[in-house]
């Protein structure tokens, strides 16, 4: 019975963090842009003559979209039509149960791992949902009955299947070098040090599968540069035909998978909620220091740093958007199929032997 | 609790795949079979089988009815008229009878060994590490095997694209 209560309560304070992180970044988003094109950006929402660094712009916006037309073309397809940005949103939403992001509390008898379901298929778990955001995408662009939408459809639903072959096979190495799918485990061995100074992190490890890994993660949340299925400025896409909270729907969605995504960077690259030298008892450094904290206080610092990791792999995510222009449809693909998938098997093999050579 | 959850997950499974063959839009068929499949891997996670519900919706929802999805989208089907053959209805019917007898035949002639020798729970043997051990060991050959055959249907798929291009 408690544990149920702890389970649901864990859901809740997740999904609640997830969906208020991604408001908060549709608010960054406009920040960084007007930072980036020298303007002031995003100050004109305000309550009472209040502006607080156009925060207000994020109730305004989430305001717009409710009172907006909820419009469905003609001769379009109802059903699936309000199917499309609830499949969009779905995979990103359930995501997250299994990544860790904290270590294990303990409060009296109780024994709190802050992971919402610690699955032995881990990894497949988040590949599984990544395929659904497929369905999303693709209906949205065949249920508008609109050309444009369907061709939109079709772009992204190439660009999906393609990188996800890519996200998978960068993958391989990490989950060779751990030798687990579990994500709890992944980080807990990242937490070891290499040379007594390095932290195990998978960067260090695994320098090229990061490198694989962020560009077919970010194909997969479809933003610039990989923005081909929707291209809002010029070629039109998929989500043409929303308006209203359906559109909302996927523009949210996208921000949602910006922050899986950098968890999953977090998790599987930069050691999780380990902070370095940091450990169940307190800081032991490699200079022969040690400062003994109790389990609390740790688990906080450990759930602050996983924060502040995902913050800055979210705040990456959108300094590159507004950097880099659209790759054509054709680079793209040369890029998924001839640059990334060559490269990760390389890294397999590469890794393969090496673990093969070190383990002997 | 667990039985509660096989007997809903079972009766979607059914009622979907229900609908698969019952829906007169191929687009709408194509979407039931996608839930059948996502149920019945929601079976095999409570048979303790996580790893083949994963493998199940990656390979199945994820690539080979996105195929489906494709090819019905690009060809843009019409819905079915009516007017199917009486004969054809027929026939379909009896082929469904007697491979349902077969099937039940088949299934009771097989004898279910009481001990089928693991000693080892249901949790473990589902699990990634003892599917991987069982993969490269005892059912080695027919898993190197299957893999050339996959690689075959590769180089077969890339052979026929390119077919029309002149080297």
């Amino acid at each position: 019975m408690l544990e149920t209560i702890i389970l649901l309560a864990k859901i809740w304070a997740v999904l609640l963090t997830l969906v208020s992180l991604a408001g908060l970044m549709t608010w960054v988003e406009r920040k960084e842009s007007a930072i980036m094109q020298d303007r002031l950006g995003a100050n004109r929402a305000d309550i009472l003559g209040f502006r607080v660094i156009g925060l207000f712009q994020v109730m305004a916006d989430g305001l717009k979209m409710f009172f907006k037309e909820d419009f469905v073309p003609p001769t379009g397809h109802r059903l699936l039509h309000t199917l499309g940005p609830i499949l969009a949103f779905f995979p990103a939403l359930v995501t997250f149960a299994v990544i860790p992001f904290g270590s294990t509390l303990y409060l009296g008898s109780l024994v709190i791992p802050l992971q919402i379901a610690q699955l032995n298929i881990g990894i497949l778990y988040l590949l599984v949902f990544g395929s659904f955001s497929f369905y999303g995408v693709v209906l949205a662009g065949w249920s508008s009955n609109n050309k444009y939408s369907m061709l939109g459809g079709l772009r992204a639903a190439a660009q999906l299947i393609s990188y996800e072959v890519c996200l998978g096979t960068s993958l391989v190495g990490i989950l060779m070098i751990y030798g687990t799918l579990q994500l709890n485990v992944i980080v807990d061995h990242q937490n070891q040090l290499l040379f007594g100074f390095l932290p195990a992190w998978g960067i260090f490890l695994q320098p090229l599968g990061f490198l694989l890994f962020l560009p077919a993660a970010m194909a997969e949340t479809k933003r610039v540069p990989f923005d081909l299925p929707e291209g809002e400025s010029e070629i039109i896409g998929y989500y043409t035909e929303y308006s209203g909270l359906k559109f909302g729907l996927f523009y949210f969605a996208e921000f949602m998978e910006i922050l899986v995504v950098s968890a999953l960077i977090a998790t599987l690259f930069f050691g999780g909620y380990h902070l370095p030298w940091l450990y169940e008892e307190g800081f032991h450094f490699p200079w022969g220091g040690a400062w003994d904290l109790p389990n609390v206080v740790v688990a906080m610092i450990r759930l602050a740093t996983f924060f502040v990791k995902i913050a800055f792999f979210a705040w990456l995510q959108v300094l590159i958007r507004w950097t880099l222009p659209r790759f054509r449809y054709d680079q793209m693909m040369r890029l998924c199929w001839k640059g990334i998938l060559p490269l990760a098997v390389l890294n397999i093999l590469v890794t393969g032997l090496i673990l093969l050579l070190v383990n002997r | 609790m667990e039985t509660a959850f096989f007997l809903l997950f079972s009766a979607l499974t059914i009622f979907c795949a229900l609908m698969v063959i019952l829906q007169k839009n191929p687009l709408a068929s194509v979407l039931f079979l996608v839930m059948t499949l996502f149920w019945l891997a929601a079976l095999f996670v409570l048979l303790s089988a996580p790893f083949i519900a994963a493998i199940q919706v990656i390979i199945y929802a994820g690539a080979i009815m996105v195929l489906f999805l494709f090819v019905l989208m690009l060809l843009n089907l019409k819905a079915i008229e009516e007017g199917v053959k009486p004969a054809l209805k027929v026939t379909g019917v009896a082929v469904a009878l007697i491979l349902l007898v077969v099937a039940a035949v088949v299934l009771r002639s097989v004898p279910i060994p009481a001990n089928t020798g693991f000693s080892r729970s249901a949790a473990e043997l589902g699990s990634v590490e003892s599917i991987g051990q069982m993969l490269f060991s005892v059912y080695l050959l027919p898993f190197e095997i299957a893999s050339f055959l996959l690689l075959a249907g590769i180089i077969g798929a890339i052979v026929l694209a390119k077919k029309d291009r002149k080297p």
